[in-house]
């Protein structure tokens, strides 16, 4: 197992280089290039099919890229599982939400507790003496999320049940058991009214500033991705046509044009 | 101990030809049978999405129908009329019945369905016709009988008529079913609904009608396999172990492909005779009735999408 | 009116995290174990004990283990009934080449046999799911058949091939062989099942049911919380196996004190547990005892209940009908509650709750 650094607010958290990702003939990502400093609120834009939700697969270690390397927390790989990204500290929502529908809010949000629970299978047998001690001591974590995000009333409920804006609540509660270094979110606010993207709007804030959690986020919502984030990286065609600041992407005739469309 | 695997039972091959193609032949021939139910699974899972545990039992059911009508003292082409009206009543029902309450339930809820119909089919037709095993009609249905020995290789190959009139009866209802695919109003409707359920839907296509004629054909498909299949052995349930053969075809063959469903047979076939008869001994005999499901195993650890299925593109 | 929780606060994250948080809940088993220990011994008929309870109370412990790799972890395993031969088979082998030992050490050792074949059995999981996992555990089933039958050895060279346990005492009492009486034997059984599932519902309410449960609602995403799928899809097949392995070890010592043939264990047997677990509950360890008690009083109901009301009915005619209702059971509880009569159960519970005033 490599060696993996702590890195120190705002220098390179995670770096990708080169990136080119190809299913068969077809080309996902071309050649992309980024990194994301730790402790800020990097987006990645684009229009639908750019390579945004691949992007984030590849990073988490669900895909592997044919090309380029991606350099976490100082160590470099190529291939990766996803459960060893996970116990890097890497956690994720999804675009079509994830959650495991026939389990409760509360084992939802458990389950993302389950790489900090090694007691030995041993004592789970009986349930009583440390087995016990550790659910309690995670069950107390897990209602501080339950009580940030807000969602104490649906704690027993089966999320299968459960409108779909506060399953996407449910989904980030689970990310941030994992306690995570960096966080990737997949459309959080996608389907949401008004009112409901206001308070993920506030959930994703509150985790920066609460729990110093690195944040990288795909949102179609252009005006809350101008608001939330530091810096955006915005694709298209699986190419990266712009990379800044907010202001400075919002005045790049690339981005106009892949937004706006262009007459050619 | 390596020797007597590796290498003796290719030296019998070469040593005596004549076995090796009687092996092979018959290997063939079983191969063919158990395509034939695989087939009727794939009709229903290109469909419907629907694991059809159950058509081995429908090959049962349709076979011991038209045995017990036939007893029962009706005229042999009526009793297949009969039954095959039996088969359109089944379909009917298993639409009504069972897929159509059933229809935005998880997959595998659909599939343990198939179990409760298996046992609904045995049911009935053990309650009707009794359980003892059965002779099929073979002549009254003007079929082969006897053989054609052959001398060759320096020995002598027994061809039953009744296989081949199995092989040449398959052949032709699969180049029927592949030509009903591709060049009918229904056929066509068939492909959309097993591409997408909801497409097939907003343009107008039944889905409770595609479903029943579906059933429809693996109906009638389970009919000719049963009448092959009783003139081979003879008819009751007791073939149902065998008829779960056809499982390991359709993992060779993928879930969605009719001529992965035939090679994926013939493969299952000859391989389990093959083993039987070469490697059999070795361990004392009776390898048949797993060797094809360690086979398919096997294959599934280097191919996990079968031999003509597509690559899966996991997506999240 | 009755079943009310108010009133009954939680004060701790262990009174809330009980497997019955609710005080009617617990009073309620207590009567229940009470029937089971105390009334039934005393005051049940010799047929009702060895003919309904025993065969019950194995197959509730069979299709528990079934529960685990289906129900909990969701994958299709048609291969159960080769496991509990496996547990059988092991048994019989231990307590014949290691007499002095007690009986219920071995019981409990045979289940580690059966989970290691299960295991073993369970690498294809990794790359296989759904359907092709369930025809890959039908190699299982066909293989250790095959073994049951071709390997002597395993029966001791005995000349029907069937297997029998020899006298056995505990505490000195007899408890297997010819000459135990059925309600010893229950009891024995009983213990071991109540203890059996107490250690099912301490590993499934914990970290390890969490991640089964994960695995089986959505594997790609537990994989991405960390969870690592082939040592969990292996837990599951095993701790499935063990349970498997014991209820064939029970099987043969305090059930079938005769020699039975080893078709005991074949595909149909699989098929009948799978049938419990659907028609219990899928995922519910109450289910596996609900199911198991209906499909086992249904055969018998047929056989003996319908001759003694008048209605003459051959005993093969009955296996027929069995069958029938059987199947058409299954289909008519997936259409209706497709996680079997333990969520009817809780949705009744529901109702008592607020019962007589439901708005």
């Amino acid at each position: 197992m490599k060696e993996f650094k702590t890195i120190a607010p705002g220098e390179e958290l995670l770096n990708v280089e080169n990136v080119t990702l190809r299913f068969g003939g077809v080309k996902a990502i071309t050649d992309v290039s980024f990194n994301i400093k730790k402790g800020e609120v990097r987006a990645i834009i684009g229009p639908n099919g750019a390579g945004k939700t691949s992007m984030l697969n590849v990073i988490n270690g669900f895909y592997h890229p044919q090309e380029g390397r991606i350099t976490y927390r100082g160590a470099t790989r190529s291939k990766m599982r996803p459960h060893v990204a996970a116990a890097q500290g890497i956690a994720r929502t999804f675009q079509n939400v994830a959650l495991f529908k026939g389990m409760t809010t509360l084992d939802n949000i458990m389950v993302g507790r389950t790489l900090k629970m090694q007691k030995p299978f041993f004592w789970h047998v009986f349930r009583h003496g440390p087995a016990m001690q550790e659910e309690i001591e995670h069950r107390k974590f897990v209602e501080e999320i339950i009580d940030f995000l807000e969602i104490e009333h649906i704690r027993k409920t089966p999320v299968g049940k459960l409108p779909y804006g506060l399953q996407k609540r449910v989904e980030l509660g689970r990310a941030l058991a994992m306690q995570p270094e960096l966080l990737l979110l997949d459309e959080p606010m996608a389907g949401m009214n008004l009112e409901e993207k206001e308070d993920m709007c506030r959930f994703i804030l509150d985790t920066k500033e609460q729990y110093g959690t690195t944040i990288a986020l795909i949102e179609h919502d252009i005006g809350v991705v101008m608001d939330l984030s530091d810096r955006v990286c915005v694709l298209e065609y699986g190419l990266k046509i712009a990379d800044g600041t907010p202001e400075e992407v919002k005045a790049n005739q690339k981005v106009i044009d892949a937004y706006l469309g262009v007459a050619h | 101990m390596l020797y007597n695997i590796l290498i003796d039972p290719f030296v019998q091959m070469g040593a005596s030809p004549d076995l090796f193609v009687q092996t092979l032949w018959e290997g063939l021939v079983s191969g063919v049978l158990y395509a034939l139910i695989a087939l009727g699974f794939v009709l229903i899972f290109k469909a419907s999405g629907v694991f059809n545990f159950a058509q081995g039992i429908m090959v049962v059911f349709a076979g011991l129908t038209l045995v017990g009508l036939h007893e029962k003292g009706v005229p042999a082409w009526i009793a297949v009329l009969l039954t095959l009206g039996v088969m359109y009543v089944l379909a009917i029902a298993v639409e009504r019945v069972v897929l159509r309450p059933l229809v935005n339930q998880p997959d595998i809820i659909l599939f343990m369905a198939t179990f409760g119909l298996t046992y609904v089919l045995i049911g009935i037709g053990e309650f009707i016709f009794g359980g003892e095993p059965k002779q099929m009609i073979t002549e009254q249905l003007f079929l082969p009988t006897g053989s054609i020995d052959v001398n060759m290789l320096g020995g002598r190959v027994t061809f039953q008529k009744l296989d081949i009139a199995a092989a040449v009866i398959a052949s032709a209802m699969i180049i029927g079913l592949s030509l009903f695919f591709q060049y009918t109003r229904i056929g066509r409707a068939l492909r959309a609904v097993a591409d997408s359920h909801k497409a097939a839907l907003s343009v107008g296509i039944s889905l409770n009608q595609i479903w029943a004629i579906v059933w429809f054909a693996a109906g009638i498909v389970a009919l000719i396999t049963g009448i092959m299949w009783g003139a081979r052995s003879e008819v009751s349930f007791g073939l149902d172990i065998i008829a779960l053969k056809a499982l390991p075809v359709l993992i060779l063959g993928g879930f969605t492909s009719v001529p992965g469903a035939i090679i994926g047979g013939l493969i299952i076939g000859v391989g389990e005779k093959m083993a039987e008869f070469y490697w059999g001994p070795l361990v004392g005999g009776g390898i048949e009735n797993w060797i094809a499901y360690v086979i398919a195993l096997g294959f599934l650890m280097y191919r996990p999408q079968g031999l003509f299925g597509d690559k899966i593109i996991e997506r999240i | 009116m009755f079943y009310r929780e108010a009133g009954q606060f939680k004060k701790t994250y262990a009174a809330d995290m009980a497997v019955f948080p609710i005080l009617q809940d617990r009073i309620g088993l207590g009567i229940i174990l009470f029937i089971a220990a105390v009334v039934i011994p005393l005051t049940g008929s010799t047929f009702f004990i060895s003919s309904v309870m025993i065969p019950f109370l194995v197959f509730s412990l069979a299709a528990m283990g079934l529960n685990i790799v289906t129900g909990y972890t969701g994958l299709i395993s048609l291969g159960s009934a080769a496991f509990m031969g496996v547990g059988a088979f092991a048994c019989f082998k231990l307590t014949t080449s290691f007499p002095n030992v007690n009986i219920l050490v071995w019981i409990l050792a045979s289940g580690f046999f059966s989970a290691v074949i299960g295991a073993l059995f369970a690498i294809p999981s990794l790359r296989i799911k759904g359907f092709y996992l369930a025809v890959a555990t039908l190699a299982a089933q066909f293989f250790l058949e095959w073994c049951f039958v071709r390997i002597p050895w395993l029966y001791n060279y005995s000349a029907s091939g069937a297997i029998q346990v020899p006298q056995r005492t505990l505490f000195g009492h007899i408890i297997t062989g010819a000459n135990a009486t059925p309600t010893t034997r229950y009891l024995v059984l009983l213990a071991i099942v109540v203890f059996m599932t107490w250690i099912a519902s301490n590993i499934l309410h914990g970290r390890v049911g969490r991640t089964f449960m994960a695995v089986r609602d959505m594997d790609i995403a537990a994989e991405l919380m960390g969870i690592r799928l082939l040592p969990a899809k292996l837990t599951a097949f095993a701790l499935s196996s063990f349970y498997c392995g014991v209820a064939g070890a029970v099987m043969v010592t305090l059930w079938y004190t005769g020699g039975e043939a080893s078709d005991l264990f074949n595909i149909r047997q699989s098929f009948y547990i799978l049938f419990m677990v659907i028609i219990g509950g899928l995922g519910s360890l109450l289910g596996c005892f609900l199911g198991s008690a209906l499909l086992n009083i249904v055969p018998l109901v047929l056989k003996y209940g319908l001759p003694s009301i008048g209605i003459a009915i051959a005993s093969e005619t009955a296996e027929h009908i069995n069958h029938l209702l059987v199947g058409a059971l299954i289909i008519f509880i997936l259409i209706v509650e497709p996680h079997g009569m333990a969520r009817l159960w809780q949705i009744t519970k529901q109702k008592l709750r607020t019962w007589p005033f439901p708005y």
